[in-house]
């Protein structure tokens, strides 16, 4: 019996784990989708709103575009708009970017001396967007008793669902 | 054009441009009129001016000159006249002086309530030249 409830739920980790490198393939990015952490995108995106990115190499950086980027040695990815591109012959581009909401660029947010983005700092481009939704990982973030709520009832669930 | 010294950028001369633009368009109707383009999914439309040219030093530069969000439920017809471009128009060098092919588009990127957010470019487009010599007068 325990055997039983313990392999299922091996099965729904290892099948939710498959389904997220399969998203990392498909979409060309390490993070498929991302949580929208401040409001320097608003109106159009709100803290915790869903994000969806593909990183394909072959899909040119243009400026309008949203880019989920991570600045050298930080690890919070930034959601904002390219504002300027300049790319060379052999593909080599470096950008600047700006957040809709925000009244200056991006450059002070850079590394010191860092005045441009390139290739190597993007996560991904958004391509698609379903709000809310990611307020409940912000929440477990913010608020550690939460998550552990969310984790005790989600092994609760597995546990008492039998077939 | 102005030859300045970029102050937020990296520490060289580089060319300065200046624009002045009018921009007139019906956002409610689409290119043949039947498109709806602000639909019930439609939260609302960022849109934004860029320049687009070539250099000596890079192939391909483009540069946003002007922005504006439309929510739906705005005004969607747009007559703006004698604009002036909201960000400056910095080149990656010296690239402007004398450049004949500077083409300026609107294109506007649709924030749905939830779903694809697509990148449009606008049908109409400008060609501008920019002169071969320097400003030395402050006429902006």
């Amino acid at each position: 019996q325990l055997y039983y409830q313990v392999s299922n739920f091996g099965m729904i980790v290892s099948s939710a784990l498959m389904i997220w490198k399969g998203l990392m393939v498909v979409t060309g990015s390490e993070s498929p989708i991302v949580v929208v952490l401040s409001g320097s995108m608003e109106p159009a995106f709100h803290r915790g709103d869903l994000l969806f990115l593909t990183n394909r190499i072959e899909d040119p950086i243009r400026v309008g575009e949203i880019v989920v980027f991570r600045i050298e040695g930080r690890e919070i990815p930034i959601v904002h708009r390219v504002l300027k591109i300049h790319e060379k012959q052999n593909g080599d581009i470096k950008f600047l970017t700006k957040g809709d909401n925000n009244a200056v660029d991006d450059r002070g947010l850079y590394k010191q001396g860092q005045h441009w983005l390139e290739k190597k700092d993007v996560v991904g481009r958004a391509r698609g967007f379903v709000p809310y939704i990611g307020i409940v990982t912000i929440l477990m973030n913010d608020y550690p008793k939460f998550k552990y709520a969310v984790l005790f009832l989600l092994g609760l669930f597995v546990l008492v669902h039998r077939e | 054009r102005k030859n300045v010294e970029d102050f937020t950028g990296p520490r060289e001369r580089s060319d300065l441009g200046f624009v002045t633009f009018d921009i007139t368009a019906d956002i409610l109707n689409g290119k043949n009129g039947l498109q709806i383009i602000f639909d019930w999914n439609v939260k609302q439309l960022f849109l934004y001016l860029s320049a687009e040219y070539s250099t000596k030093n890079n192939a391909l530069n483009q540069v946003v000159l002007w922005d504006k969000i439309m929510l739906r439920g705005d005004n969607p017809r747009l007559s703006l006249k004698d604009m002036k471009s909201k960000y400056f128009f910095f080149d990656d060098g010296n690239g402007l002086k004398g450049n004949r092919n500077i083409t300026l588009t609107l294109s506007w990127n649709v924030v749905p309530n939830a779903g694809i957010l697509p990148l449009v470019t606008g049908s109409g487009h400008v060609s501008v030249p920019f002169p071969d010599t320097y400003e030395t007068t402050k006429s902006y």
